[in-house]
């Protein structure tokens, strides 16, 4: 295989300018992701019998073709971001939510018993004790979701917005194998950056789980 | 005062955890709810903050119905204590202690005064409060979560097995420290323990809980062991109730006598009477045990038999001087003061035949020893 090195030296801006773009389309989704995931979540495991319906739904919505959904949502929000943004939010929900479930689920019975006792009322049991214990889990899926999120987003330059999915395509075309590997070894180097970002966040804001949590 | 009137939970299944319970827990005091599982004393003691609400009957704290307050104010006036400590895992220790202050608003500085303070009383070391609790043992989990439970200074504490989940040595290290905080704080403690010797050994007044939520006596601790109110009750407390019972006898009105008791300069052969005698140095400490019949010369350099252990007068009790008669060679149970110097020496015979009320022999020899220890020493 031949890279042609200089190609890549005069097209580092390109190729970050649209690295950066995949990123936008890849995190932001992750982010709605997480804003929607943290209510359901709760609901889920404050009425347990929301859940099984809830996971079906998210299951179902991941095993849909991201191309179908691409079509569907082109008929709302055309040949935008959004069209590429909303699947990959559904997306995610299939991850976040049983993360969720699981982060509030692993506050044991004594320290929930014990919080009561103290004199919290549930919203700032919530708050201040069963989220913030549920935060190694909740992260541990995020991660999940930003990696495969990061990798599905190439797909998106079928219609036209895919960051480094262009470079795919566009190498792909022209048969010029540079571009295409260029943009996937950037693809993976996001997705392993992000994934050691996240790992971090998660040390530093949960130093007390480095016992139970294998990250 | 906390107390019971009529108190009776049943679930909608049916199930009755409480039955038509009353009862008080008198200020100041510890109440002990101990029965079988299924006997509704942790149902009982969650009524008292709400946990649990009873389905008849109500509960009421110094005269007022707790049903009148807010569960959660409610609950910051009152600490609590359970089984596996319940720690927030995500917070320091320090933290941990400052649950309740922080909710009802201190500020930081008093918040965190008050728990370093607090740690330093249940015999943390104050390095352990930037600690997290998975960093601590199970034994010093449960002392941040007395000291959580003590932090905003609640009149009333709930412990819920607090001490079940630890090994046996620290557990009674942790129900003495708890006794000896008691003594200084006078809260009113209502305990749960499915464990009847811990129950006799803290409560001020037990209250046996039976299947079914009925409640079958409610008895200080040696009544309880002297007139346990049915079979169950006699049942649940076990084997060698009679001794146990002396475990409530005081020693200071113990007739005790001077007669083995030698001083170390005391030839051998003045020593003549008793089979064996206690020979004690000039402070009346005791050194040891001689056989007359095999000694000669001073006692103090006889070969001497290790005198075991001997009881404090007037601090332990008729139990604790029986124990000391069975494992001494002589059958004699050496009494001490709090210097440790001998005040006399008792039979086991004499040990069951406890007056309520006497004079003991070399009471005044005693007070004339010279006290080269410190208080408690």
């Amino acid at each position: 295989m031949d890279i042609d090195w200089g190609w890549i030296g005069e097209h580092t801006d390109t190729l970050s300018e649209h690295a950066l773009i995949h990123l936008r389309l890849a995190l932001l989704p992750v982010v709605f992701g997480l804003v929607i995931s943290l209510p359901l979540g709760v609901l889920c495991r404050r009425w347990g019998w929301l859940y099984p319906p809830t996971l079906t739904i998210a299951n179902i919505l991941y095993a849909i073709p991201s191309l179908a959904l691409f079509m569907i949502f082109i008929q709302y929000t055309g040949l935008t971001a959004s069209t590429v943004m909303i699947p990959l939010t559904l997306y995610s929900l299939s991850v976040l939510v049983p993360n969720v479930v699981d982060g509030l689920a692993s506050v044991s019975e004594p320290v929930r018993q014990a919080a009561t006792a103290m004199g919290f009322g549930p919203l700032r049991r919530l708050m201040r004790v069963e989220l913030p214990i549920a935060v190694p889990i909740v992260i541990a899926g995020t991660r999940v979701a930003a990696v495969s999120s990061i990798s599905l987003v190439a797909v998106g330059q079928l219609i036209g917005q895919g960051g480094l999915g262009y470079d795919i395509i566009r190498g792909y075309q022209l048969q010029f194998q540079t571009q295409i590997v260029a943009a996937t070894v950037l693809i993976v180097l996001l997705a392993l950056v992000t994934d050691a970002i996240l790992v971090t966040v998660q040390r530093l804001l949960t130093p007390w789980a480095r016992a139970r949590v294998k990250s | 005062m906390i107390t019971f009137e009529g108190v009776t939970k049943r679930y909608p299944g049916g199930t009755v955890a409480l039955d038509d319970v009353s009862l008080d827990c008198p200020t100041g005091r510890i109440t002990v709810f101990v029965g079988t599982s299924g006997g509704g004393k942790t149902t009982a003691l969650r009524t008292i903050n709400r946990m649990v609400e009873p389905t008849s009957g109500r509960v009421l704290i110094d005269g007022q119905d707790v049903r009148e307050r807010k569960p959660a104010e409610l609950r910051r006036g009152i600490g609590y204590v359970i089984q596996h400590a319940g720690l927030f895992p995500h917070r320091t220790i320090l933290n941990n202690i400052t649950t309740v202050p922080d909710l009802v608003g201190w500020n930081k500085k008093k918040a965190r005064d008050r728990a370093l303070e607090l740690m330093e009383r249940v015999g943390l070391e104050p390095a352990m409060a930037k600690r997290y609790p998975f960093q601590l043992s199970g034994g010093q989990q449960q002392r941040v979560g007395v000291a959580r439970a003590l932090a905003a200074d609640p009149p009333i504490m709930l412990m819920d097995e607090p001490f079940s989940a630890v090994d046996p040595v620290v557990r009674a290290e942790l129900q003495d420290e708890f006794l000896r905080l008691q003594d200084e704080l006078h809260k009113t403690i209502v305990f749960v323990t499915h464990d009847i010797d811990e129950a006799i050994k803290l409560g001020d007044r037990i209250a046996v809980f039976q299947t079914g939520g009925k409640l079958v006596q409610l008895d200080s601790p040696e009544n309880l062991l002297a007139h346990p109110a049915d079979d169950f009750v006699a049942g649940f407390i076990g084997q060698n109730r009679g001794i146990r019972t002396l475990s409530f006898a005081a020693t200071d009105g113990l007739r005790l006598s001077d007669e083995a008791v030698r001083p170390a300069s005391a030839d051998a052969a003045e020593a003549a009477g008793p089979e064996w005698v206690l020979v004690v140095d000039d402070d009346r400490r005791p050194l040891g045990w001689a056989r007359t019949a095999e000694a000669a010369g001073p006692l103090g350099e006889a070969r001497l038999s290790p005198v075991g252990p001997t009881f404090q007068v007037g601090t332990d009790s008729v139990r604790v001087a029986l124990d000391a008669a069975v494992l001494s060679p002589s059958g004699l149970a050496v009494g001490v003061d709090d210097s440790g110097a001998v005040v006399g020496t008792a039979a086991g015979t004499d040990l069951l035949t406890v007056p309520t009320h006497g004079t003991r022999d070399g009471t005044d020899a005693d007070d004339d020893a010279p006290t080269l220890s410190k208080e408690g020493g």
